[in-house]
Order: C-alpha cells, then structure tokens, then sequence
C-alpha cells in the first residue's frame, strides 16, 4: 500500500516536472516566434496590407523612453556617485584613489548603466506591457483585433519592441552621462580633483567599444523585456488574478534574463 | 423601347446562403465539442443560435467568426471556403464581417469615437475629417450621438454594448455577429437592444447572426433559430416551429424546466463531449 503511494507520489511529481518543462519550452518558443514575427510585421507589413504606424511606435517611445527619463536621471546619478564613494574607500587602502576614475568610468558604462537603465524598464514597461496585453486579452480585446482584420503582433507588440529597441540604448546612454557626471561630482567634492580633470580623463579612459559594449547590452535587454511581457501577458487565464500574476512573473522573468544576459555577454566579449 | 426587368428573386427562388457550415467538428484538445455541424445562414435572416450552457454555442460562434481552426469539415463565409484563405483573403474577409462582444471589448486605452473610428484608421485610406463624420453618423445610429470624447469606463453596461454595435457596424459588413446582446441588461435596456438589431437588419440589410440564451429576445428578434445541444443540432427552423416542437429537451428549454446538474466535475466535462449521457432518457 506504501509502495503504491510511493510510486504514484513519484508519478506525480515526474509528470509535473514534465508538464512545467513542456510549458518552459512552449513559452521560449512563442518568444521567438514573436520576435520573427515582429521583424516579419515591419518588413512585409506594408505588403501585408497592414504596415506598422510611426505613429504607435512613437507614441510608446514616449511612454517607454521619455516619462522614465527622471527615475533614470535619479538612479544614474546615485549609482555613479555610489560607485564613487566605494571606488575612494577602496583605493585609499592602496593609496590609489586618485585612480578612482578608472574604476568609474568602465564601471558605469559597460555595467551599471545598461544594467539599471534595463532593471528600470523591466519594471516600468515590461510589467505595463505584460498587464496591457492580458487584460485585452481577457476582455476579448485581442479577439476584437482579429475579427477587425488587424493583427495583434502588428497592433500591439512591434511598436513596444521597436520603442524598446530605440530607448533603451538612448536611455542608457542618458545614465551613462548622468551616472559619470554625479560621479564627477562626488570625485571633486572627496578629492578636489576639477569637473574638467575628471571629464578629461574619463574621455581618454574610454573607447566607443566601451560604450558600445554597453549599448549593445541594452539592445538585447530591450528585445527580452519585450518578449517576456508579451509571453506572459498573452498567457493570461482567468480574471484579474491571472493578469497581476502574469504581470509579477513578468517583472521577475525580465530582471532575471537581463542579469544572466549580462553575465553571459560579459563572458563572451570581455574575455 | 423595351426594357429588360432585372430578375427578381420570386418566393420559389431558394435563398442565397451567406454562411454554409458543413459537417463541422473541434476540439479542445482531446475532447470533442462541435460534433459535425451543419448549418445554413441566410442572406438578410437574424438567426439566433441558443443552447444551455456548454452546448457549444459560444464555440461555433466563434469558429463562425473566423477565430479558430476546426479539426474537419467545411465553412463558407460569403462564398469563400475559410480553409482556403491566404492571410491576405481572410483580412479583407474580415472586413466584411462585424462583430459586437458581449463584454463590447471596447479598447480602454481610446475613447468611444477613437474605437469606433479603429477599423475606419486600419482599413481605408479616408482622411480624418471623412472618418470622423462616419463615427459619428454610426454613433447616432445607436444613439450615442455626442459621446465619441468618453472613455469606455465613463459608459453605463448598455452603452458600452450599444457603441460596441457602432464600431460593429463602421465598415457596414455584410454579416453581423452579436454574442449575447442582452446578458447582463435590464429587460429595457436588452429590449433596445433587440430593437438595434432589428433594425440593422432592416435599414442596413445584414445579415445577423446572434448567440443568447434570452428566450424573449430571440422569439422577439429571430427569423431562424438554431438549438444546439452537446454539441449538436438539436432543431433548426422558424420561432414557431420552435415552439411547436414537440422534443422534450426543446420544451425544457423553452418552460426553463432545469436539467438534473447534480454532477461531479468528470461528469459535467463528459456532458459537454457527451461521452456520458447526463440528460434523463427521452
């Protein structure tokens, strides 16, 4: 009798972990094929009879870039002068902290611009996207779109990936000015070295790879917060349980994917 | 001179079909829900399609409207086998087609003007002056003259069903599918509703498919009416045929007489597919 509990209690628990792996591989497989699609959209849309409007993509540029321009401007600004205060603090042990700007400048623009401005959209967007999606989902919305003779992916996912593709890297480049600067600020106040020494050195220390390095990052960031909103989002079942849950899972799956992204590209480039 | 008269269709003239469903079947997953039907719709009727619930009704409507794939069988929309339709072919189907939601999905993001305008914006090269005076000619016809700048949110229940109608009706398709128009209404507001439908189909000759489970509305509104059950036809004919009948599932429905509902999850699932026989004998 125990062994039979056994067994069916194994049962169980293979056919769940088979069920959820099933599920994990449908879910990155519907990401990818929104993300051929979306390319599909802006490149035959027109042919297609329903090509992409600026329109909508600029109108998301707005809600995705613009209205996050303060929180960036705020966390660029204590990430640099954060990293700053370490940077001093840790070099004073060697003596070193007039070196600080070394440690600053790749600091914040091959790491923890494209990495804050990413975390700040995932929340921001990806989780607005995600929610978007599902509650037009449960009120028969997107089925409203299909039987109009509009696409849903062409309505509603290219102009929030093209906006994200576009911001996110113009987001980041934003933080980087903000982050570097606040962490001028900070290196002159410590140590007195000029806003003009520190900009001068910073210039010298870096290279467009660096910064490429960075925005190429976000780029990729962009597609995943995108991608993972709009999976989830379009996964939606029940009320509105169902969207905070998938809104909740978005935030998380997005904030995840872009720390291992970043780790992963670190990885291959850097090395 | 002598004039050719045009040829009219005389009361011998069988009707011109809009909708031909032939042996249709669907599934979800492995449990079959339509289990090969076959349906005409006719040009300018109001067929109602009723049923209890999960008799499959909400199902074929939406495989009417184009939504889902069935798993055999034939449906022919306007003349044109939906299985052969390029994506192309089937945008421009849609575009004859309306569809008014029972919730309305309205998008809450527009306001009533912009959603009624939508398919105007998508689907024509009108300029916005031209596409507004139609959003407000189709908002008169519902009688929501003046509300285009309100959000859906600011509309009551009748209202978001009526300007749901108005952004049915924008493209004036030649088929217009209403799932449950008065659920959830007082009997005033439903009863206003039946009256829009009716003269949608009389003013602006379309052809309205409607799915309810409203008894008075449907005797009120209906030229034609389907009776599905489990997932098959149970009666098609005219509302007095209907009542005639002299089948003992059709009475129930029609003296809301309850079936016995008492029944495990297994069981209710197994009623939908009809693999167990939940219904009393006969």
């Amino acid at each position: 009798m125990q062994e039979a509990e056994t067994k069916n209690g194994f049962v169980n628990f293979t056919e769940k972990v088979g069920r959820l792996t099933v599920a994990g591989v449908e879910e990155i497989g519907m990401g990818a094929m929104m993300v051929v699609e979306t390319f599909y959209w802006l490149i035959f849309g027109r042919r297609e009879k329903q090509a992409v409007r600026l329109g909508a993509i600029a109108e998301q540029c707005v809600a995705v870039g613009i209205q996050a321009i303060p929180i960036i401007a705020l966390l660029a600004a204590t990430i640099g002068m954060m990293l700053a205060i370490q940077g001093i603090h840790t070099l004073r042990i060697f003596g070193a902290e007039s070196r600080v700007t070394v440690g600053i400048s790749f600091s914040v623009v091959r790491e923890f611009a494209p990495l804050i401005t990413g975390i700040v959209i995932a929340g921001r967007s990806g989780s607005a996207l995600a929610a978007r999606i599902g509650t037009m989902k449960i009120n028969q919305e997107v089925d409203a779109l299909y039987v109009m003779g509009i696409n849903p992916v062409r309505f509603l996912v290219v102009p929030a990936m093209v906006a994200m593709m576009i911001m996110l890297p113009a987001l980041t480049l934003f933080s980087d000015f903000v982050g570097l600067f606040f962490a001028g600020v900070y290196v002159n106040l410590d140590l007195g070295i000029s806003l003009a020494a520190y900009a001068d050195e910073t210039i010298e220390l870096l290279s467009v790879d660096d910064l490429m390095h960075g925005l190429g990052k976000s780029a990729i960031f962009a597609v995943l917060i995108a991608v993972i909103g709009v999976v989830n989002g379009a996964s939606v079942q029940g009320g509105a349980e169902g969207v905070g849950k998938a809104t909740t899972r978005a935030v998380v799956q997005s904030i995840s994917a872009i720390i291992v992204t970043d780790m992963l590209f670190a990885f291959v480039v850097t090395r | 001179m002598s004039e050719t008269p045009e040829p009219q269709e005389t009361e011998a003239s069988p009707p011109r079909n809009v909708i031909e469903v032939r042996d249709l079947v669907t599934h979800y997953g492995d449990r079959m829900i339509l289990k090969g039907i076959s349906m005409d719709v006719h040009a300018d009727e109001i067929m109602v399609i009723m049923g209890g619930s999960g008799s499959g009704k909400s199902t074929l409507l939406r495989h009417l409207m184009a939504l889902e794939h069935h798993t055999s069988g034939t449906m022919r929309i306007l003349g044109q086998d939906i299985d052969e339709l390029n994506n192309v072919e089937l945008v421009d189907l849609r575009q004859k087609l309306g569809v008014a939601f029972q919730g309305g999905a309205l998008f809450s993001s527009m306001t009533v003007g912009e959603n009624v305008m939508l398919p105007l914006f998508e689907h024509t090269k009108l300029d916005r002056k031209t596409m507004e005076i139609m959003t407000r000619m189709k908002l008169q016809v519902v009688e929501l003259g003046g509300f285009e700048n309100l959000m859906p949110s600011e509309l009551s229940g009748g209202m978001i069903k009526r300007a749901a109608f108005a952004r049915a009706i924008v493209m004036d398709p030649k088929i217009l599918f209403c799932d449950e128009p008065s659920a959830g209404l007082d009997p005033v507001v439903a009863s206003q509703l039946d009256d829009l439908i009716l003269l949608l189909r009389d003013a602006l000759g379309m052809t309205v498919v409607v799915v309810t489970h409203e008894l008075e509305s449907a005797f009120k509104i209906a030229d034609r009416i389907t009776v599905l059950d489990r997932g098959e036809i149970l009666f098609i004919g005219t509302p007095d045929e209907l009542r005639a009948s002299d089948n003992q599932r059709i009475q129930n429905l029609l003296n809301r007489v309850a079936e016995d509902d008492t029944m495990d999850a297994e069981t209710y699932l197994n009623r939908l597919t009809g693999d167990e026989p939940a219904y009393r004998p006969l």
